[in-house]
Order: structure tokens, then C-alpha cells, then sequence
């Protein structure tokens, strides 16, 4: 026998399925969502997208040559860093602000912690955090109204999302006309102010539908988390319905691509049930009785927190498990 | 059809790719005897055989050439004529060690005991019957190769109430078993009556993936005398075949962790192992040959061929056309779970099912990624471990904490590592794992 032969273990057979093939799945359902920002807040979205993404690879490139580790930029997941980045910015934004969030989600909640798979807190969110604190007049407002003109007769640069009229404007009228269907369809087709990514809730449902047929996300989180809200709103004092809290803000785009996130997630089946609802909790209680008017960001990053010690205290019982340890 | 049972499933497992279309029904040929064979004196679970022949002597096939040490050991049988010309330690195909190794060279005949004859075997008491097997060296021929008496034998206090013959075969690739049930169904059947005799059992159920629907018609027919016999198709998921897995699929009974199939009133046969079992008693015959699945796109005619144990790979790849394309891989076993060669010279062992040859882009061997923490592994894994957090410990060489996370109840079947979009080695590192925590344990 001349020849050399691989001597490996088992198995020798794998999966055709890769860290990339995942992660452009997930690039690939957030397209409508992009092409959605464009058609609502014009060439800005385009920009604003553009330049987190670039930005995104290129840092990623510099850091992880600067670090001496193997470059992995084309596996997509500085692509889709980027692209939550810039759909968590106002359209009105400076276009610088987009450069300096990838930076932070790149370089320092990233890259510094370790790289793909070490980060502790979800990168986009926590750049957002981190541009909120720094500049809140920037990210705070900056508002664009959508191209087809809900709020259109407000001359509402400072406050024109659904939610942060809801913080200021505890007028009834109001309140009642938010509830109905022509501001609920609004609310569902991205047809309101906002940040770029968040708007469209039916195009967000068609990217994580996709991912959910091709199995690169779990329902049990966006399940746990929007249903968690629903219920919260019907028990809550709150006079907005379940379905205006579920279309308005950033939920959508939190519970189907922010909590889900596998890195900063639960492990275990039960884990993701009490991450969701634990998101949830924590939205509701920030958008009713906290200072500002979304509460998506900060429950999920609180919640990414809390995801070791969850996965610590529920282990799955092994197969033929007698006596728990 | 298979009767309409209800079956339970078992949590976890995937379906990878099966190219069983390879070697899959092409009725099974005679590998010729091969001018030498290598017996290793170990090649079932348990304690190994003591050599009780000496170079120089002459041997016929059946003649006992090594002989059962203690209660998990089973004796080892010459399987060509010839003279024994080499009784020394050397490589085994399955073990990372030498072990002791009777090679013996033909005598270019085919010479069988005497004693190997046709007999009747209906007066035999239950316990002739496990001497039978025991003396003919028969262990589980589904891979594990545990000495078959044992598990013949269960303790006073275990009642049995089921037996299974597992006809499962979720392996990807093999087909040995599918093509005994479709050509040796009757003996299957014989054999099987012997069993259900031994331990005393009326509800016997043989189970066939529903990837195998002709060999699910021919059991049913060939069970069909006995009312108490059925034949249950099970939906084809790797790996029902293991034997936690398939006891839960079908009776929805689970072996508690640490525990055997005794434990909960059953007892699984692999069906060639009954095929071993009808031979050893009808004829007297010891295990000196078994079906195994010649296959992979590296050789140019794949199939099933009954090998003489002790055969080297190469005299089979060449029986079956030899080699289209530069071999890259060669796999004892099954892919999920089977164990690689350094080359084409090693034997044929009693546990040795299939013999798969890779060529170089099926074996692409891809550089590990980070965990990214997706939980496939978890979703896939049959004993519902966390394969992921496991991996991290053991790289830590954390072992308190990996035994703490129940290591020692991986049952190795590669569903992990195969889903694992990072490719992580999660099973050699599970491998490495169990050696180390046994080595600290001894030390100790």
C-alpha cells in the first residue's frame, strides 16, 4: 500500500452545512428589511447601510490581521453586524455615526473579547447603546417620516415614532386612533417613523420565516418574547392593544433577529423559553414605566447577560436520567 | 406490510445522505479465501482469547485456536486451512494497540473440522444451547461484538419479557444486514426461535427501517407461523439501530443511564448475529465468516460479500474490481461511528460490518471554526447532552466538570460532529475525554 491515507475520527461524514451557509441565510432575510429602509427613507438607508457594512469588514479585517488571527471576514457575520447596526439608526443620522457603531460592535464587543462566538452581549445592540449615551440628541431623534406620510401633518422631527408619542402625548384621541386598523396596517408594512431596520414588520416575518424553513432559527425565543408582550399588554395598564405593541418600535426586529442571536442566547430548550420571556418582561416594563420609549435593546441586552447563568440551571436530564445531580 | 404498531421515536438523531444505493441489492457473493489471514486474539468486548495453538501447527476451518478467558470472553476459530506461520503482536485494525495476532497461511484448500456438520438441534436444553453459542465464538455481529452468551443469559432477577431483533442498519453506506434479511430470512427466523427459547420469551419483534420496505415484506412472511412474532417498520433516523434508542422507539420503555436492556424486561439481537446463532446449532458451525458491505465510489464494484474473517482489505477491494479513483479514506465500520486505516493490509475482525473506501473529495477534512453556539449538536443528540459545553471543558482539560456534564454517557454515534457547522472534532474530543478521566481514575 503506497499511497497515504487520512486517519480521523469519526465520523467521516459531515454536514453540508457551514458557519457561512448560516450566516449569509441570515444576511439573505434581512434583504427585504434593507430594501424596505430604501423605499421608506430614501437614499439615506442606502448610505447608512453601506457605510456600517463596509466599515463592519473592514475592521474586522484589520483587527483580526492586527490580532494574527485567521481572517475570516467572507463568513458573513460582520455583514450582518453591520446591517443591524445601521437598522438600529435613526435615517437622519450623521453618516458618521454608522462608522463608529460598527467600530464598537466590531472591534471592542467582538474582536477584543475573543472574536466569533465570544461576545458576551449582542455587538449591534450594545454599539447602539454605546451611540445612545454618547450622542443622544443624534440617535434620539433624526427622525425621517416614511416616504408614504403616516405623521405626515406632524411637523415631527424629535419625536416621530409611534411609541414616543405614546411617553408624551397621553391625549385619548390620539390613543384611540392608534389602536385602529389603518394604524395598525401602518405599523405592520413599515409605513411609520423610525429606525431603518424596525419599521416593516411584514418584511422582517418574511426574512425569519425563511430562516425558520431552513432551520438557522429557533421559534422558541421570538415565540416566547412577542408572546410574552402580547400577554403583557392585555394584563398591563397599558391602552394600547397587543397587536400595536407587537408592530410599533423595534420588537419585530429584536425578537426575530436580535434575541435570537445564537452566541448571546440560552443553549437549552428551556433556557430560550425564559430568555423570551424575560425579554419580554423586561420591554414592558421599560416602554410603561421606564424613562425612554422603547425598551427592546436594553432587555435584550440585559438578558444576554443573564444567558450563562440561565444556561447553568437548565441542563436538559440526560437520556435514562434517575436522580438529578 | 410490517404490522401498524405504534412506534415512540426517541429525541434527537438526524438522516444523513445514505448511499446505500451503491452496494444495495446485489445478491451477496463468496470473497474468495485468501492465501493468509490475521486473527488478533481480541475482537469482542470483554476479556481476550488465549492463544492454544503454536507456530507449525496445522489448522482446519473451525479448529479452536484460541480459547475464552473467563466469563466476557468468547473462544476464536481457525477460518481457512492452513498451517499457523506467525504468533506475534501486531497492529489491530479497531484498538490503538499491538495485540497478539495468529496469522495462518492456506493450504490452498478449503478443509472443515469434521465435527462441522449438519445435526438436529430441537433436544437441546437452554443451557446446551448458550454452551453452543458460547463455544462457537458468536458476539453481537452489529458492531459492538459483545460475547452473544452473555446477553443470553440475564441475571434471576431481570425478567424478560421482549425480545428485539434489530434490523435497523442506520448506518449510512451498509447494507449487510438488509440483503441477509431479503436472502437468509428463514434461517433468521430459525434462529430467532432458538433465542426466544433460551430466554424463555413469547413476543418477539424485529425491527427494519422503512428505508428496507422488501425486507420488511419478507420477515413478515417468513414470521407469519408465529402469531406472537411481528415485524414493526420504524421511521429510518440514524441512530435507531443503537440499542437505548431503538428499545425507547418501540416499546417506550427507557434504559436507565449506566444500565442494560435487562434492566427494563429486554434483550436486543442483531440480525446477523442470529443468522451466526441458527448456523451454530444447526451445524455445528463457529463464526469464521461473516457479510460484509464492500463499498464507497473509490472501488469500481461495490457490494456484499461473505468474508472469511481474517482477510485483509485489499484481497476484498481487489475481488471487487479494485480501486477506481486514489483511495483517501478507508473505514472499518459504518461512517458515523467507524474507524479509519492507515492502510489496505489490516483484517477483517468478527465485528467488522462494512468496509468503506473515500476518495479525496469526500474526505475533505475542514479546519475547525469557533463554536458559535447554534445548539444543533444539543437538538441532535440522542442521550440529550450538551455536546458544545462538553468540547469547552475538555479544551480547558476541565474533566471534573465534563464528568459532572455526563460524559460517560456519549455513546459516540458522530450525530454532533456531523452537524457542527463549525466542524468541531466534538467526538474525538469526547474520545480523548473518556481515555483521560479512565487514566485519572486508575491513577487513583
Amino acid at each position: 500500500m503506497h499511497k497515504e491515507l487520512y486517519v480521523s475520527v469519526s465520523p467521516h461524514l459531515r454536514s453540508r452545512i457551514s458557519i457561512q451557509t448560516i450566516m449569509w441565510s441570515v444576511v439573505i432575510a434581512l434583504i427585504p428589511a434593507l430594501i424596505g429602509s430604501v423605499y421608506f427613507f430614501g437614499y439615506r438607508a442606502l448610505l447608512i447601510n453601506g457605510l456600517a457594512i463596509v466599515s463592519a469588514l473592514g475592521f474586522e479585517l484589520v483587527t483580526q490581521k492586527l490580532f494574527g488571527r485567521r481572517i475570516t471576514v467572507t463568513d458573513g457575520s460582520a455583514v450582518i453586524t453591520g446591517m443591524l447596526v445601521a437598522f438600529n439608526l435613526p435615517p437622519g443620522v450623521p453618516l458618521w455615526i454608522p462608522i463608529i457603531g460598527s467600530a464598537f460592535a466590531i472591534i471592542i464587543v467582538k474582536q477584543i473579547f475573543g472574536g466569533l462566538g465570544y461576545n458576551f452581549v449582542n455587538p449591534a445592540l450594545a454599539a447602539r447603546a454605546f451611540l445612545v449615551i454618547s450622542w443622544p440628541q443624534l440617535i434620539t431623534a433624526n427622525w425621517l417620516p416614511p416616504q408614504s406620510g403616516f405623521l405626515a401633518g406632524y411637523d415631527a422631527v424629535t419625536q416621530a415614532t409611534p411609541l414616543s408619542l405614546i411617553k408624551t402625548i397621553p391625549d385619548i384621541s390620539v390613543i384611540q386612533n392608534l389602536n385602529s386598523w389603518p394604524v395598525l396596517k401602518n405599523l405592520m408594512l413599515g409605513n411609520v417613523g423610525g429606525c431603518l431596520g424596525e419599521t416593516s414588520a411584514v418584511l422582517l416575518l418574511i426574512g425569519a420565516i425563511y430562516l425558520l424553513i431552513r432551520g438557522f432559527v429557533n421559534y422558541r425565543i421570538p415565540l416566547a418574547y412577542i408572546g410574552t408582550v402580547a400577554l403583557l399588554s392585555l394584563i398591563l395598564p397599558t391602552k394600547l392593544s397587543p397587536l400595536f405593541h407587537i408592530f410599533s418600535g423595534g420588537l419585530m426586529l429584536g425578537a426575530l433577529f436580535m434575541a435570537t442571536d445564537y452566541v448571546t442566547s440560552p443553549l437549552t430548550t428551556q433556557g430560550k423559553w425564559i430568555f423570551g420571556i424575560g425579554c419580554g418582561v423586561l420591554t414592558m416594563l421599560i416602554r410603561l414605566w421606564g424613562g425612554y420609549p422603547e425598551g427592546v435593546s436594553y432587555s435584550i441586552l440585559l438578558m444576554n447577560v443573564a444567558t450563562p447563568l440561565i444556561d447553568r440551571y437548565t441542563r436538559p436530564k440526560i437520556f435514562g436520567e434517575t436522580k438529578k445531580q | 406490510m410490517g404490522k401498524k404498531q405504534k412506534t415512540f421515536g426517541f429525541k434527537g438523531g438526524m438522516q444523513p445522505p445514505e448511499f446505500k444505493s451503491l452496494s444495495a441489492h446485489k445478491y451477496t457473493d463468496k470473497a474468495p479465501i485468501p492465501k493468509k489471514v490475521w486473527r488478533p486474539y481480541i475482537q469482542h468486548t470483554g476479556i481476550r482469547t488465549q492463544p492454544v495453538v503454536k507456530v507449525g501447527d496445522y489448522v482446519k476451518v473451525g479448529t479452536k485456536i484460541g480459547e475464552a478467558q473467563g466469563y466476557i470472553s468468547v473462544p476464536t476459530h481457525a477460518s481457512i486451512s492452513g498451517k499457523v506461520v506467525q504468533l506475534e503482536e501486531i497492529d489491530h485494525p479497531v484498538l490503538p494497540k499491538r495485540t497478539l495476532t495468529c496469522v495462518i497461511e492456506s493450504d490452498g484448500q478449503d478443509i472443515w473440522e469434521p465435527s462441522v456438520k449438519e445435526r438436529d438441534y430441537s433436544n437441546f436444553t437452554k443451557q446446551e444451547l448458550i454452551q453452543i453459542i458460547h463455544d462457537a465464538g458468536i458476539v453481537g455481529l452489529g458492531g459492538a461484538a459483545f460475547p452473544t452468551h452473555v446477553k443470553l443469559s440475564p441475571p434471576q432477577d431481570k425478567p424478560i419479557d421482549t425480545l428485539i431483533i434489530n434490523g435497523c442498519e442506520c448506518e449510512p453506506y451498509i447494507t449487510a444486514d438488509h440483503q441477509l434479511m431479503l436472502e437468509r430470512a428463514a434461517q433468521i427466523y430459525e434462529g430467532i426461535k432458538i433465542i426466544a427459547k433460551i430466554l424463555d420469551v413469547q413476543k418477539v419483534i424485529i425491527a427494519i427501517e422503512d428505508n428496507k420496505p422488501d425486507a420488511v415484506l419478507i420477515m413478515t412472511e417468513a414470521v407469519s407461523p408465529n402469531k406472537e412474532y411481528t415485524v414493526v417498520q420504524l421511521r429510518t433516523k440514524y441512530p435507531l439501530g443503537a440499542e437505548k434508542q431503538l428499545i425507547k422507539a418501540l416499546l417506550n420503555r427507557t434504559v436507565p443511564a449506566g444500565k442494560l436492556p435487562f434492566d427494563v424486561g429486554v434483550v436486543v439481537h442483531n440480525v446477523g448475529t442470529v443468522n451466526a446463532i441458527y448456523e451454530a446449532c444447526r451445524y455445528n458451525k463457529p463464526l469464521v465468516e461473516r457479510l460484509v458491505t464492500v463499498t464507497g465510489s473509490a472501488i469500481k464494484e461495490p457490494r456484499n460479500l461473505w468474508v472469511r474473517l481474517g482477510t485483509p482489505v485489499y484481497d476484498l477491494i481487489n475481488f471487487c474490481g479494485g480501486y477506481t479513483a486514489q483511495p483517501a479514506k478507508i473505514i472499518f465500520g459504518g461512517p458515523m461511528m467507524g474507524i479509519a486505516q492507515y492502510n489496505d493490509e489490516l483484517p477483517t475482525i468478527k465485528g467488522t460490518s462494512g468496509i468503506i473506501v473515500m476518495t479525496e473529495q469526500e474526505t475533505k477534512i475542514e479546519p475547525e471554526g469557533p463554536c458559535i453556539r447554534c445548539a444543533r449538536c444539543i437538538e441532535v443528540c440522542p442521550m440529550n447532552l450538551l455536546p458544545c459545553e462538553l468540547n469547552n471543558f475538555i479544551r480547558k482539560k476541565d474533566f471534573t466538570k465534563t464528568k459532572q456534564y455526563n460524559l460517560l454517557d456519549c455513546i459516540e454515534c458522530g450525530c454532533c460532529a456531523y452537524e457542527c457547522p463549525a466542524k468541531i472534532k466534538l467526538v474525538h474530543s469526547f474520545i480523548y475525554a473518556k481515555r483521560e478521566i479512565r487514566a485519572l481514575e486508575e491513577r487513583t
